[in-house]
């Protein structure tokens, strides 16, 4: 401290300052003398208030984070199936994110019923119209009884890049992003992907249309 | 520390003030009387350089905000709008973009800098925790502030790295749900950034303050890695000697900058941001700003996507306790011979590190990267610790003055007695 004729206070706030002494002991004095407990009970109170209170507060900041209500109306997509040839991809948007519907080519289907389970580095369906422990098996990756179709949603379950279909070395799709491989029903074979991709809510509409969501 | 306060006021007014708030004496003891050590290098004028950067990147930066619109469908035309209606908007949206990179630059090579003369050392740790602390809320805005223009690069950017939280078990999809707003990126998120990379720039301010009050409480380190010992003869005032090295410093970086701004101003992005965000289509090579390159090569690196995560935070979070993995009681690598090495290897691991990560993800690729993976980690986990104690290092000088003047203590010159100069 340089300052020349006052020191702003400083000296009268440092601790051990002799009127900051006095006050000390008389507040223990005081303490002593009256109710221990009566400040204890309204500081503790005090506090618990400012806890409880502070953490209701905190929710809705927290909270308007998440999706709002028109984000959560859950939206559904139809589809028409019906200009879909052989062998060929579609992609639709559902809630944002593309799902791919593939018409699969006989020889497709017999190539991806012919892999193992013991093949797959992801052995669960992961298709939401089935129980969560359904085998990854074809027939459970691909639509009940219409063994052609192939519904998934097309986002890596690496890290959310949109795959290319039909490409990679197991003849359904490629991330480009960090090169996940997954085989013509969707499963993950090779690369940093850890689950097949997922299959949404879907059910057809006669012969010609599909209800996403 | 000794030898701050000289600052008398002059005049009536000046006293008046300071005796008030005594702020005029508050920066002439930090930027003015403030002793430097006399030997700093040019790898020291990196703080100038970067606290100009953050000042200028939020100028920038705040009146680029008067033209933006952050909603997805005028975001990437507000962006365009910039560029070929505003007036002088192409330089200032080229200023605040290279700018980001130039930042990056500078930041790196004051990392490089701490690293390589121990000022991580005690008593300097909160300093150099707090140096990584600015470094992470840098990413953070950078990464946001990318998003904003909401073209391909941008928009599968944002969804790449906010997936990286969905790698944590349970509650991994409800925080990537949480940070998007959405079951994808889409407007709240954009929504969400543009506030938040508004706001992270000012809270840099605030850490970039308490870094300096940390570094000003326990001194600047210097190239000997030597404590100050005699202010008088190992120091110098910050004013004009520290501050004018910083500006000669500042002018040659800003010439760097220019050329970037005024002749590549696109070199260090991506075509693929101009074109605008297709929630549909992934591009095929999708790789972030240069800057967080080595980052991904090592998140690329592991074959497992929670591996993979855990790798790429690790390599940062690794940095937080550098300060206690670093064995040596000598500082300055300049006395280390075996550290050089070392440390010749991590500079050089990092930047194949970066290169890698602009590569795509495949062979041999990724496994030159898993090598350098192992290095980066091994640098930090296996060397440092083990140096400490295998080391044989060279003999310290005894003073900083002693470094300078070659031993004698006698002034050799004008340099070392700059105070009889002129």
């Amino acid at each position: 401290m340089r300052l020349a004729r006052w020191d702003g206070g400083a000296k009268a706030l440092q601790p051990g300052a002799a009127w900051m002494r006095e006050e000390t002991d008389l507040l223990a004095a005081t303490h002593d003398a009256q109710d221990p407990n009566r400040r204890d009970f309204l500081f503790l109170a005090t506090g618990a208030a400012a806890a409880v209170g502070g953490g209701f507060l905190a929710w809705p900041f927290v909270a308007q984070m998440n999706p709002d209500a028109s984000a959560l109306a859950l939206a559904t997509t139809e589809a028409d199936i019906s200009q879909i040839a052989e062998g060929q991809v579609i992609t639709v948007k559902w809630r944002g994110k593309p799902v791919f519907i593939w018409n699969r080519s006989k020889q497709q289907i017999d190539e991806a019923n012919a892999v193992e389970l013991s093949q797959l580095p992801d052995r669960l369906a992961r298709n939401q119209n089935l129980p969560d422990d359904a085998p990854a098996t074809d027939a459970n990756r691909a639509a009940k009884d219409k063994e052609n179709w192939l519904v998934v949603v097309g986002v890596c379950t690496h890290l959310g890049c949109v795959p290319i279909s039909q490409q990679g070395n197991f003849g359904g799709w490629f991330c480009p992003c960090h090169g996940s491989h997954y085989d013509g029903a969707g499963r993950i074979r090779q690369g940093p992907a850890p689950e097949n991709l997922h299959v949404p809510p879907f059910a057809f509409m006669g012969d010609t249309k599909i209800t996403i969501g | 520390m000794q030898g701050h306060s000289t600052y008398q006021p002059k005049g009536g007014v000046a006293k008046w003030l300071e005796d008030r708030l005594p702020i005029v004496g508050l920066v002439h003891s930090s930027a003015v009387a403030y002793p430097v050590p006399r030997n700093l290098n040019y790898f020291w004028t990196f703080g100038g350089i970067l606290t100009f950067m953050l000042v200028a990147q939020i100028l920038t930066g705040v009146v680029l905000a008067m033209h933006y619109t952050p909603e997805a469908t005028k975001a990437f035309a507000s962006v365009e709008k910039i560029m070929r209606d505003v007036n002088y908007g192409w330089l200032l949206r080229y200023l605040h973009a290279n700018g980001a990179s130039m930042f990056f630059i500078a930041v790196y090579l004051h990392i490089f800098r701490g690293m390589y003369y121990g000022s991580y050392k005690a008593p300097r740790e909160i300093l150099w925790i707090l140096g990584v602390l600015i470094f992470l809320l840098m990413m953070a805005t950078a990464f946001m502030g990318y998003v904003l223009p909401w073209g391909q690069m941008s928009f599968w950017g944002a969804t790449v790295i906010t997936n990286l939280f969905s790698a944590l078990p349970g509650v991994g999809e409800a925080i990537v749900t949480w940070l998007w707003g959405g079951f994808a990126v889409d407007n709240p998120t954009l929504n969400r950034f543009f506030a938040l990379h508004y706001l992270l720039p000012f809270i840099i301010a605030g850490v970039v303050g308490l870094h300096i009050w940390a570094l000003h409480h326990v001194g600047q380190n210097n190239p000997t890695g030597v404590e100050v010992k005699d202010f008088r003869k190992d120091t110098l005032p910050f004013t004009p000697y520290a501050t004018l090295k910083d500006a000669v410093a500042l002018v040659a970086f800003l010439l760097f900058f220019s050329y970037f701004v005024f002749y590549v101003p696109n070199y260090l992005g991506h075509a693929d941001n101009y074109i605008e965000a297709n929630p549909l289509v992934t591009p095929s090579h999708i790789v972030p700003e240069w800057y967080f390159l080595p980052f991904y090569a090592i998140l690329r690196a592991i074959p497992s996507k929670l591996g993979g995560v855990i790798a790429m935070f690790g390599a940062i979070a690794v940095l937080f306790v550098l300060p206690w993995l670093d064995t040596s009681k000598v500082r300055s690598g300049n006395y280390r011979p075996m550290f050089r090495i070392f440390f010749g290897l991590f500079v050089a691991n990092a930047i194949l590190l970066g290169w890698l990560g602009s590569k795509p993800a495949e062979q041999p690729y990724v496994a030159v990267a898993q090598a350098a993976t192992v290095y980066y980690f091994g640098y930090f986990l296996v060397i440092l610790p083990l140096l400490g104690w295998y080391e044989k290092t060279k003999p310290l000088p005894n003073s900083i003055a002693e470094s300078v003047l070659g031993g004698h203590g006698t002034p050799a010159g004008a340099v070392a007695a700059p105070e009889r100069r002129g």
